[in-house]
C-alpha cells in the first residue's frame, strides 16, 4: 500500500503524503475487512458507506481501492494529471468506490449523518464510516455534525478520526488544542474507544465490534503516526503536502520503499 | 407567502414519501400539523445551518427531496461552501426555502436581510434560482419543485404581498411570465418587485408611456429566449430587484443582452438597492421607499431614462 501511495507520489511529483500514510492500516482494514462492499457493485444499495473526509489522504484510498479492484493500477501513475480519474481530491462520480466528493473539511459527518439516518428511516442494514482528519476537527460543523448524529442515535454511524497528532502548520496541541479530545467525543454522545492506528489486529478487533454501545454513534480515535513508513516523513510537517520533490526526497522514498 | 410555501411542504409529503422537511430553529408550530402526521418526515436540527446542508445531501443521495428552511441569510451566507460542494457539486435535489429574501426583516437590520443571496446562488454551477412574487405563485411553483433535478434556492418573500399571479399564467422552472406586453418600456421583475412594476406601469401609463412586464421569477436559469422576444420594438429595459446591483437580476439580463446579442439592444436601466448594507430599519416597503423602489420613484426613474434615450449619444473626438 505504502509503495503503491509513493509510487503515485512519485509519478505525479506532488501528493499529500504525511495524510495519507498515517492512513494506510485504518483503510486497509475497513475496506478489507469490516466494510459489506463489491468492486463489481459499487452501486449496491446494501452497500456500507465510507467517506474519506479528510479528502486529502485520498492517496491511501486511490491505493486501497485500486488493489481491490474498483480501477485497474495503473490509473495510480496518472495522479493529478489532465485526464486521470485521480484528483488531489476525491470525486464521487469520478472515482469508483468515492461516496462523497470531499476536500474542503468538516463535510463528511453531516454527510455521514444523513446517510446513516436514512438507512434508519428506511430500514436498511448498511453502515456508514466516516474518516476524519485531527486538523479537519477543528471545524465547528464536525460539532454540529456530532451533536447531530448523538440526537439521532445514530449507532449505524462509526467516526474514524486519524489522530497523527500533526497538521499541515504543525503539531495540533500547537494549532487548535483538542485534549482532552476523547472526553470531547463522549461528552457529545458518543461511544469512545481509542486504538493504534497502525495495529491492524487491534483495529480489526474495534471495528468488528459495532456498534459500541446500542443507540450510540462511534468515534474511534486512531493514534497514528504522520508519515508511518516513510522515515523521512514521520512526525514531520514538511512532508504534510508536496508540489515538488527534490532529489534528496526522491532518495529517501527510494531508500524507505526500494526501487520500484 | 411563507406559509402557503411551508404547507405545500406538508401536501408534496402527503403525496412523496421522499419529501423531508429540515428546520433549523425555526418558529414554534412550523409545520405543526406536518409534524403530527409525518413526524419521521419533520426534522428540526438546531441552528446549526452548515451540518443541516450536509445532513440533507447525504439524505438526498439515498433518495429523498428534503426541504431546508431557514432565514435567507443563514441559508446562503452561513454555509455557502457547504451549498456549493456538498449540494452543487454533487447536483443534489435539495430545496432551500429562504424566509425573507430581500428586506423583509427590515427591522432586525442589516443581519438578517438577504441583499446579495441571489448573486451567490446563481453564481454556483447547478443552482436554480427562484423568487416567486405572491403566495399563490409559491404554490405553483412547489408543485414544480418536487422532481426538479438539482438543488434549488427559493427566495420567499414576507407574507401577505398582494396576490397579482394569475392561475392561467401557470408555472414552469425557468420560463417567465409576460404579465404585460412590452411597450416603450419593458420592466423585468423578479420576487415582489412585479407588485411595484405593476403599479409603476399604471402610473406611466398615466403619462402615455406603454409598459411592458417581464417577471422573471427564475432568475436561474434565466429565460433568456422570452428576455429576447419581450425586447422587440422597446427603447428601455429597465430591471427591478430587491437586492445589491452586482450579480442579481439586472446582471443577470445583462449578461444575457452582452451575450447574445453583443451589441444593438434597447438601453438599460438597472433599478435595485444601493451597494451597501442597510443601517435603517422600519419596514420592507419603507426600505425599499428610501432606496428609490417604490412605484412612484420606479416610474420616475423611467421617464427620466426614457427622455435621456432619446438624447443622442456624446460624440468622441480625437484630440
Amino acid at each position: 500500500m505504502r509503495r503503491l501511495v509513493l509510487g503515485s507520489v512519485r509519478s505525479a511529483g506532488r501528493g499529500h503524503v504525511g495524510p495519507a500514510l498515517s492512513l494506510i492500516e485504518m483503510v486497509r482494514v475497513l475496506y478489507d475487512d469490516v466494510l459489506r462492499i463489491d468492486p463489481k457493485n459499487p452501486g449496491d444499495p446494501d452497500r456500507d458507506r465510507a467517506i474519506l473526509s479528510k479528502g486529502h489522504g485520498c492517496l491511501a484510498l486511490y491505493a486501497l481501492l485500486a488493489d481491490r479492484g474498483f480501477f485497474p493500477l495503473s490509473e495510480l501513475d496518472g495522479f493529478c494529471g489532465p485526464d486521470s480519474i485521480l484528483g488531489g481530491h476525491p470525486e464521487y462520480g469520478m472515482v469508483p468506490g468515492v461516496e462523497a466528493s470531499t476536500g474542503a473539511l468538516g463535510h463528511g459527518l453531516s454527510i455521514g449523518v444523513g446517510l446513516a439516518l436514512a438507512a434508519r428511516m428506511r430500514e436498511r442494514s448498511y453502515r456508514t464510516f466516516v474518516l476524519l482528519g485531527d486538523g479537519e476537527i477543528n471545524e465547528g460543523s464536525v460539532w454540529e455534525a456530532a451533536m447531530g448524529a448523538a440526537k439521532h442515535g445514530l449507532d449505524n454511524l462509526v467516526a474514524l478520526i486519524d489522530y497523527n497528532k500533526l497538521q499541515s502548520y504543525g503539531p495540533t496541541d500547537y494549532v487548535l488544542p483538542l485534549e482532552p479530545l476523547a472526553d470531547k467525543w463522549r461528552s457529545f454522545g458518543f461511544a469512545v474507544q481509542e486504538v493504534n492506528g497502525h495495529d491492524v489486529g487491534a483495529l480489526r478487533t474495534v471495528l468488528k465490534q459495532l456498534p459500541a454501545v446500542a443507540g450510540k454513534p462511534a468515534a474511534i480515535i486512531c493514534h497514528t503516526v504522520k508519515g508511518k513508513g516513510l522515515p523521512a516523513a514521520e512526525s514531520n510537517a514538511d512532508w504534510h503536502h508536496k508540489n515538488k520533490l527534490t532529489d534528496s526526497e526522491l532518495d529517501a522514498i527510494r531508500v524507505a520503499v526500494g526501487d520500484f | 407567502m411563507r406559509n402557503t410555501a411551508m404547507n405545500m411542504v406538508h401536501k408534496l409529503a402527503a403525496r412523496d414519501e421522499r419529501v423531508l422537511y429540515i428546520g433549523s430553529d425555526p418558529g414554534a408550530g412550523t409545520l405543526r400539523a406536518m409534524s403530527k402526521e409525518f413526524p419521521k418526515r419533520h426534522l428540526i436540527e438546531g441552528i446549526s445551518e452548515a451540518h443541516i446542508i450536509g445532513m440533507s445531501a447525504g439524505l438526498a443521495m439515498e433518495g429523498f427531496v428534503p426541504y431546508v428552511n431557514t432565514i435567507a441569510t443563514f441559508l446562503t451566507r452561513r454555509c455557502y461552501e457547504q451549498v456549493a460542494v456538498d449540494l452543487c457539486l454533487h447536483n443534489l435535489p435539495v430545496r432551500l426555502i429562504a424566509n425573507g429574501g430581500g428586506l423583509v426583516y427590515a427591522p432586525l437590520g442589516p443581519t438578517h436581510q438577504a441583499i446579495e443571496d441571489i448573486a451567490i446562488m446563481r453564481a454556483l454551477p447547478n443552482m436554480t434560482v427562484i423568487c416567486p412574487c405572491d403566495a399563490d405563485e409559491a404554490a405553483r411553483m412547489m408543485e414544480q419543485t418536487l422532481d426538479w433535478k438539482g438543488p434549488i434556492y427559493i427566495r420567499l418573500g414576507k407574507g401577505g404581498d398582494a396576490i397579482v399571479s394569475k392561475a392561467e399564467h401557470g408555472f414552469e422552472i425557468g420560463k417567465a411570465i409576460l404579465m404585460r406586453p412590452p411597450g416603450d418600456v419593458l420592466m423585468v421583475t423578479t420576487g415582489i418587485m412585479l407588485q411595484r412594476a405593476l403599479a409603476a406601469a399604471d402610473l406611466l401609463a398615466a403619462q402615455g408611456i406603454r409598459a411592458g412586464i417581464l417577471h422573471m421569477h427564475t432568475v436561474k436559469p434565466l429565460d433568456t429566449a422570452a428576455l429576447l422576444q419581450a425586447i422587440r420594438g422597446t427603447r428601455l429595459v429597465a430591471t427591478l430587484e430587491e437586492h445589491v446591483p452586482s450579480g442579481g437580476l439586472g446582471s443577470a439580463v445583462a449578461e444575457a443582452l452582452i451575450d447574445k446579442l453583443g451589441s444593438g439592444f434597447p438601453a438599460m436601466l438597472r433599478l435595485s438597492l444601493p451597494d451597501r448594507f442597510m443601517h435603517n430599519y422600519g419596514s420592507q416597503d419603507s426600505l425599499l421607499k428610501k432606496h428609490g423602489l417604490s412605484a412612484g420613484a420606479i416610474a420616475t426613474s423611467i421617464e427620466h431614462a426614457l427622455a435621456a434615450s432619446h438624447t443622442p449619444s456624446p460624440q468622441l473626438h480625437s484630440t
